[in-house]
């Protein structure tokens, strides 16, 4: 095994460069608190982030945060902070649900496209990034977007490398759009709701004018024995006081909620965010993508089909985490001829590497986007060295 | 004008243009095939009307299957495609080329499906930006992006472009706005990427897609995120003494964790010639002018805009005029929404539309005004403060060969001077051809080799809208 620690992008250029002719793949390795995501790679040597440190440009009244790759999230979030400001996004710490140690770092949230519960509102990390250089396949340097929040200048590359794993390159810079952090924030909660009650729920109060941010269902016996449905509110005191009352209203019918605040309220949301009802089991587990009222539907189908399913909904119901028993396929066949009809996809988040090398861990794209996302590969990484296969088999 | 150049047309496509066009009627009924010259005259431009170029033949198919096979077509003949929506781009996206046949979406105009639960709507790409909303408002939702040109422009154009406006500081532009879209790539391929769900599977080839400009496919149908508006949206006009004090109060609203739903700015020449066509009440005796809309129940707003007007007073705001009524709102806007039509009333002009970080305001502001002075010519500003994207407008007269030789250059300057203050060449109007040669200014060689290679994956042959967004030079293959 061979660790390449470069400090400088000039570095990451130079050892890419070096390992174009000799064919050796690289695993792209940051805090490695995330290494499990995806398909194993067989590979023997890594590029690690780890000397690419450092906030390079903060801006508060720009709203704007850059960071070298290997930045701990943790300082850029404590940055963004003393400043009163946050990831619009709130990424997921994958920590507690993989078993991982170490440090999660920004350029694997960017890489990864790793969002949180307030992706219904705020959108996921994607669309916070802003701008990026990574290290090519051929060793170049290469910049997209810019620390502008409004840019249609030439093809965004930034979407495309947001969720690509390190398949198309080395993240060496990311730089995101931030938001100012809610003055309070509010969390309602109601009791003993079933799927579709709580999911419509949900609908209801993300189609109202109240704004939430948050949409949660956790059936019983995911982390308490009464099925909870949560909603919620950030805003300035006065606004949440107010939208608060008139949400409780609008959704009367469903009954009357607790009011969860300070750091319940916050415990809650983590757990919501990482999953973490399903850490320390050896389930398998996934994520499933749907439109939320399909969610219910998808759980129902899936249920029939596999005896022992769990799950929750974040997004309103278009999240949908689900732990089956690992079994020999994690269940994959069954769960996405459930879902087929109901339109989205699925992604094994969590499973042992013999299976995540034997099933399909992202959702296989029909022939002509296979295609494309083969060229797309290409056209980074004509080598094949980064991550090969990390995505799909021979990409 | 005739700076920007046009590639040169393929004497073999010319020459085979009565077989071209017979394999066309082949394919599309005999109303969706436009030949005659005078029929493909509109065609011909579009919103940069500077440059017009009569293309071969002009289709307006109205079904995707038409789209995939025109297009199937048009790849295995090797002829040029220029993909069209309503023809509203400013940057003369598109704009055809005399080898290249129009495939325009604008009988592809339906509104699918709405579907409130899951705030989602399914539209043909021909519809217009407006009419999502229009079809909407009734429940209370709304379409977010709000480019001024959204009464005509199409919502494929939207993605063609990435589209923005007023509004896109809280709600993002058209790439935080769409879900799913049904794109015919150019061997006739109908591929699905996305849907009525977040995050779609694989590579975010829908993010891909958005601003791609008609260079990957040609979209035909779109899923986008249809949102509930507010309880209730108040615009606020703020005058103020100098430019640099507007600007130090958006930085200090911002920095007070205040994010209105939007931020405008209008310099002295701009309130000048606004307030003379649309009589909004804008203040005279200010420097600048911010527009601040807030959003939400009466209370929300009274208390958001307490705070917004205590930091413009420390920032000596000298005018304060709150929109008492719905006509008194729709005014306000008005007269801002309509800065570009009233500025083609007074004289001609080029529309800018360049990026910066909004730190960097004043000093543009000031470096704009040397730039336009020099070219002896006059400049009108309007722009989307919170976000830092300038809208200068230059004005000149169109019937002075060097003065508009001289507008064009001054707004490449400007431009130019986006870029050196670390933004970038356009926030919302695109590339297309107005801006294709300033590439080479804001991404060297490796940058701009790596984004070409990317739109080879989807068109080795450069057939899709050939002539846009990337020097005609120097152009590289998968």
């Amino acid at each position: 095994m061979t660790l390449h620690i470069p400090t400088t992008e000039a570095q990451a250029c130079a050892i890419v460069k070096s390992v174009i002719d000799s064919g050796v793949p690289l695993s792209i390795g940051g805090g490695g608190t995330r290494a499990g995501l995806g398909r194993p790679t067989q590979t023997q040597s890594t590029l690690s982030s780890a000397g690419l440190t450092g906030i390079t440009l903060y801006e508060p009244a720009e709203m704007v945060i850059a960071a070298r790759a290997g930045t701990p999230l943790a300082e850029v979030e404590r940055t963004l902070a003393e400043r009163g400001q946050m990831l619009p996004f709130e990424p997921m710490d994958h920590r507690a649900l993989l078993g991982t140690d170490g440090e999660p770092t920004i350029g694997a949230v960017a890489a990864g496209n790793i969002s949180g519960p307030r992706r219904i509102n705020a959108g996921a990390a994607r669309d916070s990034l802003i701008g990026i250089r990574l290290v090519n396949g051929r060793g170049e340097a290469i910049k997209s977007g810019g620390r502008v929040m409004k840019n249609v200048t030439g093809l965004d590359l930034v979407k495309l490398v947001a969720g690509s794993y390190g398949t198309l390159g080395f993240l060496t810079e990311v730089t995101f759009r931030v938001l100012p952090k809610p003055e309070r924030i509010l969390t309602l909660a109601w009791r003993g709701l079933s799927d579709e009650a709580a999911v419509a729920l949900l609908c209801t109060a993300l189609g109202s004018p109240y704004e939430p941010f948050a949409a949660s269902h956790l059936p019983a016996g995911i982390g308490a024995a009464q099925p909870r449905t949560l909603l919620r509110l950030e805003n300035f005191s006065d606004s949440i006081d107010y939208r608060s009352r008139e949400l409780i209203a609008l959704l009367g019918a469903h009954g009357a909620p607790e009011r969860i605040e300070g750091q319940d309220s916050v415990e809650l949301w983590r757990d919501v965010r990482d999953a973490r009802v399903f850490a320390g089991t050896d389930e398998a587990i996934w994520r499933l993508s749907v439109a939320p009222t399909a969610g219910p539907k998808a759980t129902a189908a899936i249920a029939a089909r596999v005896p022992g399913a769990r799950w929750f909904y974040d997004w309103g119901g278009g999240l949908v985490w689900l732990a089956v028993p690992a079994g020999a396929d994690a269940a994959a066949d069954a769960i996405r001829t459930a879902i087929r009809p109901l339109g989205g996809h699925a992604t094994l988040v969590r499973a042992p590497a013999a299976i995540r090398a034997s099933v399909p861990v992202f959702e296989p794209l029909p022939e002509p986007l296979m295609r494309v996302t083969a060229g797309i590969k290409t056209s980074f990484d004509p080598a094949g060295i980064f991550e090969p296969g990390r995505m799909y088999a021979g990409v | 004008m005739s700076a920007i150049a046009f590639p040169i047309p393929d004497q073999s496509i010319l020459a085979r243009r009565e077989e071209i066009v017979a394999g066309l009627a082949t394919l599309v009924a005999p109303e969706a095939l436009i030949t005659a010259e005078d029929e493909r005259r509109p065609y011909e431009t579009d919103a940069l009307t500077a440059y017009r170029r009569l293309p071969l033949a002009v289709v307006l198919p109205s079904t995707t299957a038409e789209v995939a096979a025109v297009l199937k077509f048009c790849g295995e003949q090797g002829v040029p495609v220029v993909p069209r929506g309503a023809g509203t781009s400013l940057a003369g996206g598109a704009i055809p080329q005399e080898d290249a046949v129009v495939i325009g979406v604008s009988k592809m105009n339906r509104i699918l499906s709405i579907d409130y639960a899951n705030r989602t709507a399914k539209v043909q790409a021909g519809v217009t930006n407006l009419a999502v909303t229009g079809e909407v408002s009734a429940e209370g939702f709304f379409y977010a992006p709000d480019p001024s040109s959204q009464l005509a422009c199409s919502i494929g154009g939207n993605i063609g472009m990435n589209s923005g406006g007023a509004h896109c500081l809280k709600y993002g532009v058209t790439t935080n706005n769409v879900l799913g879209v049904t794109m015919v790539l150019l061997d006739g391929s109908i591929v699905e990427v996305g849907g009525a769900h977040l995050d779609a599977a694989g590579y975010d080839i829908l993010g891909l897609i958005n601003g791609s400009e008609g260079q990957l496919g040609i979209i035909t149908e779109a899923t986008v995120r249809i949102l509930r508006a507010a309880e209730g949206a108040r615009p606020v006009l703020f005058g103020f003494p100098t430019s640099e004090q507007a600007g130090a109060a958006v930085a200090a609203i911002i920095g007070a964790g205040i994010i209105p739903v939007a931020m405008e700015f209008m310099d002295k020449p701009a309130i000048e010639i606004c307030e003379a066509f649309a009589h909004a009440g804008y203040p005279m005796d200010v420097e600048a002018l911010l527009i601040i809309e807030v959003e939400g129940s009466d209370t929300e707003m009274d208390a958001q805009l307490a705070r917004i007007v205590a930091i413009a007073r420390e920032h000596g705001v000298k005018t304060v005029k709150e929109s008492k009524s719905a006509m008194e709102a729709a005014a306000i806007w008005k007269g801002r929404k309509s800065a570009f039509g009233a500025t083609g009333r007074i004289a001609d002009y080029i529309c800018m539309d360049g990026t910066i970080p909004t730190g960097q305001l004043p000093y543009v502001l000031r470096r704009m005004a040397e730039i336009v002075k020099g070219y002896g010519l006059r400049v009108a500003n309007v722009f989307h403060a919170g976000d830092g994207n300038l809208h200068p407008l230059i004005l000149y007269n169109c019937n002075d060969p060097v003065e508009a030789q001289k507008a064009e250059d001054a707004g490449m300057d400007i431009l130019k001077l986006c870029v050196e203050v670390g933004g970038c060449l356009t926030g919302e109007h695109g590339v297309g051809i107005e801006k294709r040669d300033l590439m080479t200014f804001q991404f060297n060689p490796e940058d701009l080799n790596q984004q070409m290679r990317v739109r080879a994956v989807f068109d080795q042959r450069w057939l899709l809208n050939p002539a846009k967004v990337f020097p005609l030079e120097g152009r590289v293959a998968a």
